[in-house]
């Protein structure tokens, strides 16, 4: 009962995943990136290395058009709980409301402000202060993580609330269990990797593609050298936050982990983990798999030993807790296939992110000329520049569809939070048109990266964001010669 | 009603008032891309007097539709969701304008230049004109059930009065824009612009007419609160005659924040409207009021502190950021 097809829940949720998905390409790579160009002109400020400079400047392009699409489909983001979830607004506005309003008060003015100071400074202030305005751009979006994750953390562990009797609405009884909620710091450092990665394999594969070319090769490989070192640094966290996270599940969510692991029956002692399963949803029964033994007791409890609740069990559990507030036909599997494979995918991805950048950084050693010379590196690591964005999906996939039925974990359903006004017209009208327009941005994004990265190093001269003026001579629009007061 | 909810009433007022004055300008000089600018190089000027800013002035927004989830949950969840389709083309149409700034610079041909300008165009006139039809509607009262969702049919949202509001704001951010281009320009734009908003005020204040006459008809606000109605509505035309001198007297100063102090006086007048409602229903029996739509006081409280700790701060670099860039820029010599 997964409510797919034409119905208002199934089309509300559709658009949620979307807008949601579609963000979320731009938020990490957004995040990730001010963090890197940030690194880049800090190296500058030190090292008084034009080349950095220069690095800043070019990656810092790509940031700007990140970050234009994040914006403008932040928005969609904020006003869609209202719009199209009313019934979710009402019940947990007294909770959600909060982080969000924090969000933009302490997150957003800070890096739309500093950004605008960033892009049009560069010959106004000194390296140091023009440098400072990009860290904090990069502090303003982590920050922006730190409230968004605070308000999904407690949809998926609800703590510091209690239920109003009069309205059955959730209330706020303590600020400090919403901030220091577990779940959030748990997600954080996971998203913030997760980040980091995104940001440093775009880079690092963007450069491979140059290096094919034998394009600049001193700033590519430069480029190439930052971006592996962050990113080898993000992937090792990402794994050992992603770590922490898993384990936290097996009490937490113990449905979401059972189907992480494809388990409809509880694991035996020897700890098989399914490398590949193929499962009968409808049944709830593992058809087959290709299991290693004692490797999910390892993942699970750091040790040989021990045993895994499957779904069956779990299902069992939550019928008996939430029948009498749910009722007893409440399905509580959640999508098996989905989370097996997206889980799959992460843990696969979140390896390989660490061993290319160990290799890479070998490879691209100073004084050796290996990383020329092993083209098929090179090769892989280009096309590695679309994975991060994959993985960042399916994380998701994991933590979001890992949730149902529920959109407030055991106080809400996703069918109770639906608008009770939206109707399957306007909603199929809003979904394509929705889809038609991130279409048509993905491709000018990409088009516009490509336009970049084609045009080099050398094209980007930052003195505005508007570099190429029609007359194809640049000038700083902000600067001190420009302007004689009449 | 506690003095935590009127605060917080007061609050989304002020959030919504900043967001009218700074994207008000956002949006004019949006227009002003092909409704003013004659060419790319007077274009590419248009659009670098907003470059550092029209972000952070979208925050406002953004801050103000955070804190009414924050502060009024059952308003936000009401107009929100009742607004379904209006708040959706005004999402396009910040899409497309949000967009458009970046994309254009780097459009090689003059079609995909062209695109992005009527993009930017286009969108912050549809921006401006659906929020001044949404609060206009909203004003008049919607049909709303006991629960506050609103079942509106296509006149709850386009009528007469909705209409005229909706070209009414859109003109005073024209109008407004195109005072900040005299405020941030020298030259040939400064020039123009002066020009077109002499020839603007008259058409806006004929519109200010209109909109007061409907308003008269459509809602209960002067049956309801004559005496500040028509106080706000005095100020209001003052504030408009006030820029209109200011322009004819090249005072620019004087005509942008006057302008801008229009705009906020069209948000007091509806926020003075509703008070002590936050939602107006056709039926009042299902209006939804300031005491039954807020959060809990711990919330109102919490969010309060925040607010009064963070403001401050961001209020420092929010107008620093303005300094910075505090300078005219030059009109392109003629082609």
């Amino acid at each position: 009962m997964l409510n797919a097809g034409l119905t208002v829940l199934g089309l509300s949720r559709f658009q949620f995943a979307m807008t949601t998905v579609f963000h979320f390409f731009f938020v990490p790579f957004s995040i990730g990136l001010a963090f890197v160009v940030a690194v880049m002109e800090t190296m500058y400020v030190f090292n008084k290395d034009e080349a950095y400079k220069k690095m800043a400047q070019f990656w810092g392009k790509m940031f700007l058009y990140s970050f234009a699409v994040g914006v403008v489909t932040g928005i969609i983001q904020e006003f869609q709980f209202g719009m199209n979830w009313s019934e979710y607004s009402r019940f947990m506005g007294d909770i959600f409301g909060a982080p969000l309003a924090i969000e933009a008060l302490a997150a957003f003015f800070m890096e739309s402000t500093f950004i605008g100071l960033w892009m049009f400074t560069w010959e106004r202030f000194k390296p140091g202060i023009h440098a400072l305005f990009i860290w904090l751009v990069a502090l303003g979006s982590s920050l922006s993580a730190v409230w968004i994750l605070a308000a999904n953390s407690f949809m998926q562990n609800p703590v510091g609330f209690a239920i109003n009797k009069s309205t059955g609405r959730v209330v706020m009884t303590s600020f400090s269990a919403v901030v220091t909620n577990p779940q959030l710091w748990l997600e954080l450092p996971h998203v913030l990797m997760g980040a980091g990665i995104t940001a440093s394999f775009v880079v690092a594969g963007c450069s491979a593609w140059r290096l094919l070319k034998k394009d600049h090769e001193s700033f590519y490989r430069k480029s190439l050298n930052v971006a592996l070192v962050i990113g080898l640094i993000a992937s090792l966290g990402s794994i050992a936050s992603g770590d922490f996270q898993t384990r936290y599940l097996i009490n937490q969510q113990p449905m979401k982990f059972a189907a992480m692991e494809g388990l409809y029956k509880d694991s035996t002692n020897k700890g098989e983990w399914a490398i590949y399963s193929s499962f009968n949803t409808k049944q709830h029964k593992t058809t087959s798999s290709l299991d290693v033994p004692y490797v999910l007791n390892i993942l699970s409890y750091h040790k040989l030993s021990g045993t895994v609740k499957g779904q069956n069990t779990v299902n069992k559990e939550l019928h008996a807790t939430y029948d009498k507030k749910f009722g007893k036909d409440m399905n509580y599997y959640v999508p098996t296939k989905t989370l097996f494979w997206s889980f799959r995918i992460m843990a696969v991805s979140g390896g390989l992110f660490a061993l290319i950048a160990i290799v890479g950084l070998f490879f691209n050693r100073k004084k050796s000329q290996a990383i020329m010379k092993q083209r098929w590196f090179l090769y892989i690591m280009g096309l590695m520049l679309w994975l991060p964005f994959i993985v960042n999906t399916a994380g998701w996939f994991v933590t979001e569809f890992g949730r149902y039925p529920w959109v407030v974990y055991g106080l809400l359903t996703i069918a109770d939070a639906v608008s009770p006004t939206s109707t399957v017209g306007s909603l199929l009208f809003t979904n394509i048109v929705y889809f038609l327009l991130f279409a048509g941005l993905g491709l000018v994004m990409i088009v516009l990266s490509h336009r970049v990265l084609k045009a080099g190093p050398d094209a980007v001269d930052m003195n505005g964001y508007s570099a190429e003026d029609t007359n194809g001579k640049v000038e700083d629009p902000y600067g001190t010669e420009a302007f004689n007061h009449d | 009603m506690t003095s935590l909810q009127i605060l917080w009433f007061l609050l989304i007022g002020v959030l919504f008032s900043g967001f009218f004055f700074l994207e008000g300008f956002d949006f004019g000089i949006g227009m002003a891309v092909r409704f003013f600018g004659k060419n790319s190089a007077e274009r590419d000027v248009i659009i670098q007097t907003i470059g550092p800013h029209w972000d952070g002035n979208e925050v406002w927004l953004i801050t103000a539709g955070g804190a009414m989830f924050a502060s009024f949950p059952m308003w936000y969840a009401s107009l929100f969701s009742g607004y379904y389709l209006v708040l959706f083309l005004i999402l396009v149409a910040l899409i497309f304008r949000g967009v458009s700034f970046e994309f254009r610079a780097n459009m090689k041909t003059a079609t995909w230049r062209n695109f992005w300008e009527w993009a930017a165009t286009l969108g912050s006139f549809c921006a401006a004109f659906l929020f001044g039809m949404m609060f206009t509607s909203m004003i008049e009262g919607v049909p709303m059930d006991a629960k506050g969702n609103i079942f509106g049919s296509f006149t709850t949202y386009v009528n007469w009065f909705s209409l005229v509001g909706g070209v009414a704001v859109s003109l005073m951010c024209f109008i407004h824009g195109l005072n900040f281009l005299q405020l941030k320009t020298l030259g040939t734009l400064r020039d123009r612009a002066q020009a077109r908003n002499k020839l603007l005020y008259p058409v806006l204040i004929v519109g200010e007419v209109l909109f007061v006459v409907l308003l008269y008809i459509s809602t209960d606000f002067f049956a309801q609160k004559p005496a500040t109605t028509w106080s706000i509505l005095i100020v209001l035309v003052l504030l408009t005659l006030i820029a209109w001198w200011g322009v004819l007297k090249a005072h620019n100063w004087t005509a942008f924040i006057a302008s801008g102090l229009s705009l906020i006086s069209v948000v007091v007048l509806i926020f003075n409207g509703l008070f002590p409602r936050v939602m107006i229903a056709t039926n009042s029996a299902h209006s939804i009021l300031i005491k039954d739509a807020s959060s809990s006081p711990y919330t109102l409280h919490l969010m309060t502190i925040i607010a009064f700790s963070v403001l401050p701060i961001v209020l420092v670099y929010f107008i620093w950021s303005y300094w910075v860039f505090y300078k005219r820029l030059k009109s392109p010599k003629a082609a």
